[in-house]
């Protein structure tokens, strides 16, 4: 009587550790061919796109031995957040010791992490973790408003299209980049500071007041955008989306 | 077995007393399934975990009072809504818990509209009133509305708002894209009010194509137009080797010479790297044309065709004539028709018929062609649609070419082919076929467009918002496009500014390009003899500007023509340019305007008045501005300068009368010496 049931059991234990097994079965990786002691970015942190989109420059990483030397052959994994897509996931170094990859934003606006790794010779894993930031309506309402009024200061950057006129200004603004700084005005100080210029907060009159230009609207969207993509982050910005 | 079954039977049923308690029971558990699942249902397990969640946060109190359990709903019957998302979605509307990422507990980012006025499906799409994830994010049988994935959601903002639409960039650019890059030559597509989309890429007609170009050229085009130059408009076909040799061999066979003795080589193109290269950047071609530079970077603006390789294209005489007068061979050009003298022209042409790539057209070989070929051709051009897009002799525009894609975003998914291993939605089916259209079989005539994977979204966005909810909404509630104005200029003076493509970059009354200053009110603004030692000589006002105005070699009558017509016309109604005058201001006010400049204002940050000390790179210098802007003008400006021209960089200060004076005092004595360089020189 016992025998049967058993049996049943068993058999249906073991298709249910098979089908399980295969599931976990990890996508095949390229065999690397040498191995790296630290990986670190070579271009593409901290890019700002709008929610949902391909960043403007793929994510580039280098693999490097104890001594600094770039090594070909490596193998880097990229991992990101839920919601971020990464093309493609893995990849051997090339000739220069680097790999390049494209990235889509999620959905969300918020800050993305995602993790380069590798492993060392002893089978140690060494990882990178690179942010992109992800501009919902606000701040992309923001960063528009900061294309057409703020950057020709704001941004020190000059570019064939755009000229800087930041080398120009006496008394210097701050990127928006700047957290240090910026992240130390609250909201009510930067909208004073938007709307009524500098001399609201005791600064440079050089940034005039834009309260009669801009709507309340448009300066609460500024400012989220500033919030956004501050360095380091602003506890108002966005949530960051880590590995899990 | 039957004894067994049997004893059971007597026990619950032997008598009735018995058979009335089990009965009652049966009843009892099957009543209490209803409240039971109610009890486990989703949106309770949601609720419990918010609860939980913001139970030690600082701001449990507010948040606590802020929740109210039970399913919860949006009814909007105007818009037809019934939402019951915030059942789950709980914190929503609570801005304080920006720093929670996860879900369904994240607030709503702020936009223009409010939750409780439009709900959540009117933007996101899926079932509003179904109160499980299942049903409300994803498409089942009876529902095929899933949840819209985030990157199209600006598409639901186009359901609404014709037109541009600040804050939604995705829509705006997949509009624009439909148009730039003729996709609706082919495909109608009907807006929801009522209006059908125009084309803007202006494609060119091919009747007297032999004129300006070689059958080898239009073979290598029509093989791959991006290996000509990679920002062409025109799509790859993908034609075999035979189908280019046929439609070449056709269009040739088909063109007519323009009438008009136009392919005669009058002067011979000059071969002086130097001094075309000077010519080319004196007369700004590089504010509409590209060119691809050593470092492989296009370098210049996109309103005409990549010159890159050029001189593999066109005919020598032909170029000639079209710098000569490009409206002869094409009226509606955006072209301006510069004044060039014959050494300029040879010269212009000698250094345009240099830019060549010796590779392009090495392997082309095309032998004479034979009829049947043309006859061949000619088919091909039918059947490719090529009269779509193009103008050609004796072949009829076809009408509804491609399927209409009014209602493209309400497409039943049942009624689409999927290519294997793509998933069943029509966002990435839409997406899909854009990115690659002849994936979904080999006879498919569209074209191989090359889109970045930013603009297919962008375009498919565009798309999913022609849908049949869109075209059902009341005009009460739509947002229609301010329409395109056709304004024109009348009488002679029009003429000229035709001719001269004024509109290519200024916009007049609501028509015309935005690459130069808006010219409604620049009557107004600017004084007669500025205007024009401008036209007859332009200098540069915004010095971090690379893209300029060209001179265009006018002749004195053709100046006085255009600023008598600029002067008395573009007059705007705010500013009574006789009710200031243009000098003998009391020193006072001139030196009251000095300080309001450096001190209050600070506009030295983006103007420059004195040379030595000012740095200012954004606005217009203004060391000469007493000569060139009206006081009126300049004091309407610094009392509002968006009113007078929208969308300004200068921020309003809403100075007063008292400031505004000063500063126009000021302003008006920067005389910069007298007239202006170009003047002094003439003379």
């Amino acid at each position: 009587m016992i025998r049967p049931s058993l049996t049943i059991v068993i058999l249906f234990t073991a298709v249910l550790a098979i089908s399980c097994w295969n599931k976990t079965e990890p996508v095949a990786l390229p065999k690397p061919t040498a191995f790296g002691a630290v990986i670190v970015e070579s271009s593409g942190g901290k890019q700002t796109a709008q929610q949902g989109s391909p960043l403007p420059q793929p994510i580039v990483v280098q693999v490097n031995d104890g001594q600094g030397t770039a090594v070909p052959g490596a193998l880097v994994e990229f991992r990101a957040a839920p919601g971020l897509t990464i093309d493609p996931a893995n990849g051997l170094t090339d000739s220069s010791g680097q790999v390049t990859t494209k990235v889509t934003l999620g959905g969300m606006a918020g800050r993305y992490q995602l993790t380069a790794s590798s492993s060392d010779k002893a089978g140690k894993k060494v990882a990178l973790t690179i942010e992109e930031i992800a501009l919902g309506y606000q701040q992309t309402l923001g960063r528009q408003l900061n294309d057409q009024y703020c950057e020709r200061c704001h941004n020190p950057e000059s570019t064939v299209e755009r000229v800087s006129n930041f080398d120009n200004l006496e008394i210097k603004p701050h990127p928006f980049t700047d957290g240090e700084t910026l992240n130390k005005l609250t909201d009510a100080d930067l909208t004073a500071i938007i709307s009524h210029g500098g001399p609201a907060l005791n600064k440079s009159a050089l940034m005039p007041a834009w309260g009669n230009t801009l709507s309340r609207s448009d300066i609460q969207a500024l400012i989220s955008y500033i919030h956004a993509i501050s360095d380091p982050p602003n506890r108002n910005a966005e949530p960051v989306y880590g590995q899990n | 077995m039957k004894e067994k079954f049997k004893s059971l039977w007597q026990k619950l049923f032997g008598d009735s007393v018995r058979a009335f308690g089990v009965v009652s029971l049966v009843f009892l558990v099957s009543l209490a399934i209803a409240p039971a699942k109610n009890h486990f249902s989703e949106w309770r397990h949601y609720q419990h975990g918010y609860l939980k969640m913001i139970r030690n946060r600082s701001d449990a109190v507010t948040l606590q009072r802020h929740f109210q359990g039970g399913i919860q709903q949006i009814w909007l019957p105007d818009l037809g809504v019934v939402d019951r998302c915030t059942s789950c979605h709980v914190g929503l509307k609570e801005a304080s818990l920006t720093d929670i990422n996860v879900q369904p507990f994240r607030p709503h980012p702020a936009i223009p509209h409010k939750l409780d006025r439009f709900g959540c499906t009117i933007c996101h799409r899926g079932q509003g009133a179904a109160t499980t994830v299942a049903e409300a994010h994803n498409s089942t049988l009876a529902w095929e509305q899933p949840i819209l994935p985030a990157k199209y959601i600006e598409s639901s903002c186009g359901e609404c708002h014709g037109g541009p639409l600040r804050g939604a960039p995705r829509l705006n650019q997949g509009r624009h894209l439909l148009s730039r890059y003729g996709c609706v030559h082919c495909h109608t597509v009907k807006l929801f009010d009522g209006k059908i989309m125009k084309a803007t890429d202006d494609p060119p007609a091919l009747s007297h194509i032999a004129d300006k170009t070689t059958r080898d050229w239009i073979y290598a085009w029509l093989k791959d137009p991006q290996a000509y130059a990679a920002t062409a408009t025109m799509p790859n076909f993908r034609l075999s080797d035979d189908d280019a040799r046929d439609i070449s061999a056709f269009l040739i066979a088909n063109s007519t010479p323009q009438p008009g003795d136009t392919a005669t080589l009058s002067a011979k193109a000059s071969p002086d790297p130097a001094a075309g290269a000077s010519l080319y950047g004196e007369s700004f071609c590089a504010s509409c044309h590209a060119v691809q530079n050593a470092a492989g970077n296009l370098v210049g603006g996109d309103v005409g065709p990549e010159l890159t390789r050029v001189g593999n294209k066109v005919k020598p005489e032909w170029l000639q004539a079209w710098l000569r007068d490009p409206r002869k061979y094409d009226e509606e050009t955006a072209m301006p028709h510069y004044r060039l003298s014959d050494p300029q022209v040879a010269t212009l042409s000698g250094f345009l018929l240099a830019k060549t790539d010796s590779d392009l057209l090495a392997n082309v070989h095309l032998e004479a062609a034979t009829p049947e070929q043309v006859a061949h051709g000619k088919r091909l051009v039918s059947d490719y649609g090529c009269a779509s897009c193009h103008q050609i002799a004796g072949v009829k525009k076809p009408e509804n070419f491609a399927p209409e894609l009014s209602r493209i975003g309400s497409k039943p998914v049942t009624q689409l082919v999927f290519l294997p291993g793509m998933q069943h939605t029509l966002p990435d089916y839409i997406a899909a076929k854009i990115k690659q259209p002849r994936a979904f079989g080999q006879a498919l005539k569209m074209p191989q467009y090359s889109f970045t994977p930013a603009q297919i979204d962008s375009l498919a966005t565009a798309l999913l918002a022609l849908n049949d909810r869109s075209a059902a909404f009341p005009p009460s509630l739509t947002m229609v496009a301010t329409p395109e104005s056709d304004y024109q200029p009348a009488g002679k003076a029009g003429k000229l500014m035709t001719d001269l493509a004024c509109f290519s970059c200024h916009r007049i009354n609501g028509h015309g390009g935005d690459m130069a200053p808006d010219l409604t009110w620049e009557g107004s603004s600017v004084q007669r003899q500025w205007l024009m030692d401008f036209l007859n000589s332009p200098n540069t006002l915004r010095p971090s500007l690379i893209r300029r105005m060209p001179r265009f070699n006018l002749t004195d009558g053709e100046i006085n023509e255009l600023t008598d017509y600029i002067m008395t016309v573009y007059q705007s109604p705010s500013v009574d340019r006789d009710s200031m005058p243009v000098s003998g201001y009391p020193q006072g006010e001139v030196e009251l305007g000095r300080q309001l400049f450096y001190g209050k204002y600070a506009c030295q940050g983006c103007h420059i008045v004195d040379t030595k000390i000012d740095k200012g790179y954004i606005g217009p210098t203004l060391t000469q501005v007493g000569s060139r802007l009206n006081a009126a003008w300049i004091f309407q400006w610094m009392k509002n300068p968006q009113a007078l021209r929208p969308g300004t960089a200068e921020p309003n200060r809403a100075m007063s009368d008292e400031d505004a004076r000063g500063l126009t005092a000021f302003l008006m004595s920067q005389k910069g010496g007298g007239k202006s360089e170009a003047a002094r020189t003439k003379k």
